[in-house]
């Protein structure tokens, strides 16, 4: 029983850009998912075809009763003119596929031709997702130069990085052929949302291990060592991400209520949690202190983001303080009162962080939700159109309470415009005051669109149908169906001006990777970041007896 | 081969360059998917629809009467509003558009209607008779021609919800099933659930 009646927190407040651009990995986070999902896989590396350069092919695989996942890998020369993060690009270190079961010389021979062509190549229905990586030159070359000569590299110049490879794009989900979702949602394994997309990226992090280490030894046969586990734990896989994601969470309403809802669900849980064990606290605790060390490693040049970090660092010193003087198990309903000191005292930073933090101790609160995570979004797609003017008016109000009081005719409130880009087919934001292109303007001004059609709908016979209002306003369908889809899922719509002048892109990308498990965001401008993903984890060989708490092994 | 992801992503975005807007080219991308789902010439139809009214953008329709006719009828506009008031048109029973460009386009908004309605919709132009199956799949009966770029005449008709088969042929098959039953005795009868207890209590 619910004695205290916690409630679910204000979309109108959790749907600011502000707040969900502070939002941290969590239990819920797809990275760890995966690996609880994935521990008792099979895993194997079934091929390594790799010169003494370290180019060529190689194959690895997890497996499981009869079902097989087999990362392709092709390694080759670039020239460092051509090393380029950016999506313009058009060659890389490394070119992966994720080909669902043991592809045939066939079909590797057919991925060769074309999963390093990445946009421009072609795969098919065989395979579930595509990415590419680029060296971080100086840490690659360090870790190669070092063991060749029998030592270990600096772990110091390793911490600042956090990584052999960057990849640049991860695509799923019927990108470039590959298999639509449709295809193979049933599979139990991959119920939570971007488990393959995952899968893969954990695969490449082992690929640049065993690369590293095979060039070392073809450079030095006699003298080369292999990287220290250890060592080797501590690194990730870096992620360079620009404005691609940003539609993403605009265009998946009822995926990103799920998501927002999950995170939601399982505070207002714990909240209402009347007794705390002792374990369970001094397990909060421990994941606390030993995340802190993890904080002092991430470094940005990025003045927005040290600002944030020190927004954290600041108030978990705050929080220490409170921890240690006024919370005891003895107090019913301990964390509700933690909750509510955090959100009283706390910047959106680190009251994010805290709600993160006080999912650890909760395994069977969480791990139910994790299944929630995906969305049938079709089954949504129809609008109601039976429903009357007056449904949709009252929706408006409610679920768009600060939207529709924005005065659009301000120059700063219509400031952006999102489009694609036609060399790289990849989601853009420009000034609309600046720029040209507005005219061919992408349907991501939802705010603006939503007060548009709020002003037609007070003007409108409230009796009508929305079919009927439909016949004469078709330029808004859009956000009407929007409209009916946010009065079912309150977390999927975010509740600010996506195309105002003091939009910062980068918190709409926070938000997905967040979800996503990534740490140390290291925006390179408002509209592109890097970031780590499963610095910490278990190697392959280790999954097995991982436990979930990797994500705050990392060591200095 | 294409996906259907990208399929809908790409009937979407060439619809709204020829005109549509937002919403409805989201219909179109969607409409098409499933006409592609279901084998039939989707991208066809609508990349010849849309070079079509490439200079000439096709006027919307207003309002869904009984009989509908119009110098020529858009099968996207005909069909969003179709779906749009599927509910209030099923009392009318029998529909007609006359003059209707590419007519396969206008299949997907009736055979979505079907699965709204929960009753399957009869479609007739030309010689060919289509059955709407409440969106599970679009059964089709002398569609000789990939593209049709004009009829005369679509009728859309709501069939009532009756079997395929008749009595006689569910009492067979019934009666068959019946063998996988077991005749209670007696002693079944008086040792099963409830046995022993009078229920006039």
């Amino acid at each position: 029983m619910n004695k205290l009646n916690i409630k679910f927190r204000d979309p109108n407040e959790i749907m600011k850009l502000s707040r969900l651009g502070s939002f941290h990995q969590s239990k819920l986070s797809f990275l760890r998912s995966f690996i609880r999902e994935f521990k008792d896989w099979d895993y194997k590396k079934n091929a390594f075809n790799l010169d003494e350069r370290g180019y060529g092919t190689a194959i690895y695989s997890f497996s499981k009763n009869q079902r097989n996942y087999s990362l392709v890998c092709f390694a080759q020369h670039i020239n460092p003119d051509e090393r380029s993060d950016r999506v313009i690009a058009t060659k890389w270190d490394a070119a992966f596929v994720l080909h669902d079961g043991i592809p045939t010389k066939e079909d590797i021979k057919r991925l060769k031709e074309n999963v390093p062509k990445q946009e421009v190549g072609r795969v098919s229905c065989k395979e579930l997702t595509l990415s590419r990586a680029n060296k971080s030159v100086r840490a690659f070359d360090h870790v190669v130069d070092s063991l060749s000569m029998g030592k270990q590299p600096d772990k110091k110049l390793l911490n600042k990085v956090g990584y052999l490879y960057r990849t640049t794009a991860v695509y799923g989900s019927g990108k470039f052929g590959l298999a639509d979702r449709f295809r193979i949602k049933d599979r139990k394994e991959i119920y939570g949302p971007f488990r393959l997309e995952m899968m893969l990226v954990y695969l490449v992090r082992q690929f640049t291990f065993d690369q590293v280490n095979h060039i070392a030894k073809s450079k030095n046969p006699d003298k080369a060592i292999e990287l220290d586990s250890n060592i080797a734990r501590n690194l990730g896989i870096g992620n360079s991400t620009g404005l691609g994601m940003a539609p993403f969470i605009v265009n998946h309403p009822t995926l990103l209520h799920n998501w927002i809802y999950c995170r939601e669900k399982a505070l207002k849980e714990i909240r209402s949690l009347e007794e705390v064990d002792i374990n369970e606290l001094n397990f909060f605790k421990e994941c606390l202190i030993k995340s802190k060390v993890s904080i002092n490693s991430w470094i940005t040049d990025s003045r927005y983001q040290n600002s944030k970090i020190n927004s954290l660092k600041n108030g978990l010193i705050k929080f220490d303080k409170f921890l240690k003087n006024e919370c005891s198990i003895k107090q019913k309903y301990l964390w509700n009162k933690i909750y509510t000191w955090a959100e009283n005292n706390l910047e959106n930073e680190c009251l994010e962080y805290i709600v993160s933090m006080m999912m650890e101790p909760y395994d069977d609160i969480i791990e139910p939700l994790i299944n929630n995570m995906s969305s049938e979004e079709e089954e949504y797609f129809t609008i109601p159109t039976h429903k009357k003017v007056s449904d949709l008016k009252k929706i408006l109000e409610n679920n768009y309470k600060s939207i529709i009081k924005i005065d659009f005719n301000a120059k700063d409130n219509n400031f952006n415009f999102w489009f694609i880009s036609k060399n790289k087919e990849e989601p853009r934001v420009a000034s609309r005051y600046e720029e040209h292109g507005a005219e061919l303007e992408q349907p991501l001004a939802i705010a603006r669109d939503i007060k548009k059609l709020y002003e037609k709908i007070i003007k409108e016979q409230q009796t009508n149908t929305i079919a009927e209002f439909l016949l004469k306003n078709d330029e808004v369908r859009h956000v009407v169906r929007r409209a009916f889809i946010v009065d079912q899922f309150p977390y999927s719509e975010i509740q600010d001006n996506t195309i105002g002048a003091s939009l910062v892109p980068i918190d709409m990308l926070r938000l997905k990777l967040s979800f996503f498990g990534a740490v140390k965001f290291d925006p390179r401008s408002d509209k592109w970041l890097r970031i780590n993903m499963y610095q910490g984890a278990p190697l392959s060989h280790e999954m097995k007896t991982s436990n979930d708490t990797w994500v705050y092994n990392v060591v200095n | 081969m294409q996906s259907f992801s990208e399929i809908d992503t790409t009937s979407k975005r060439a619809s709204k360059a020829a005109g549509f807007s937002w919403g409805v080219a989201e219909e179109i991308g969607k409409a098409i998917r499933s006409l592609e789902l279901f084998g039939l010439p989707g991208i066809k139809n609508l990349n010849l629809y849309l070079n079509k009214i490439e200079k000439n953008h096709p006027e919307k329709v207003n309002k869904i009467d009984q009989e509908n006719k119009n110098k020529e009828l858009c099968p996207i506009y005909c069909g969003v509003a179709f779906l749009d008031q599927c509910q209030k048109l099923e009392i009318l029973k029998n529909i007609k558009f006359y003059n209707v460009n590419y007519p396969i386009l206008i299949l997907p908004f009736i055979s979505k209607a079907s699965e709204i309605l929960g009753k399957k919709i009869l479609v007739q132009f030309n010689k060919s008779s289509l059955i709407m199956n409440f969106n599970k799949s679009i059964l089709s009966k002398n569609l000789e021609k990939q593209v049709i770029d004009l009829v005369d005449e679509i009728s859309i008709e709501f069939l009532e919800n009756k079997n395929s088969f008749s009595d006689q042929e569910w009492k067979e098959l019934y009666k068959l099933s019946e063998k996988t039953f077991v005749e209670e005795t007696d002693s079944l009868k008086a040792k099963g659930a409830g046995a022993g207890l009078t229920d006039n209590d």
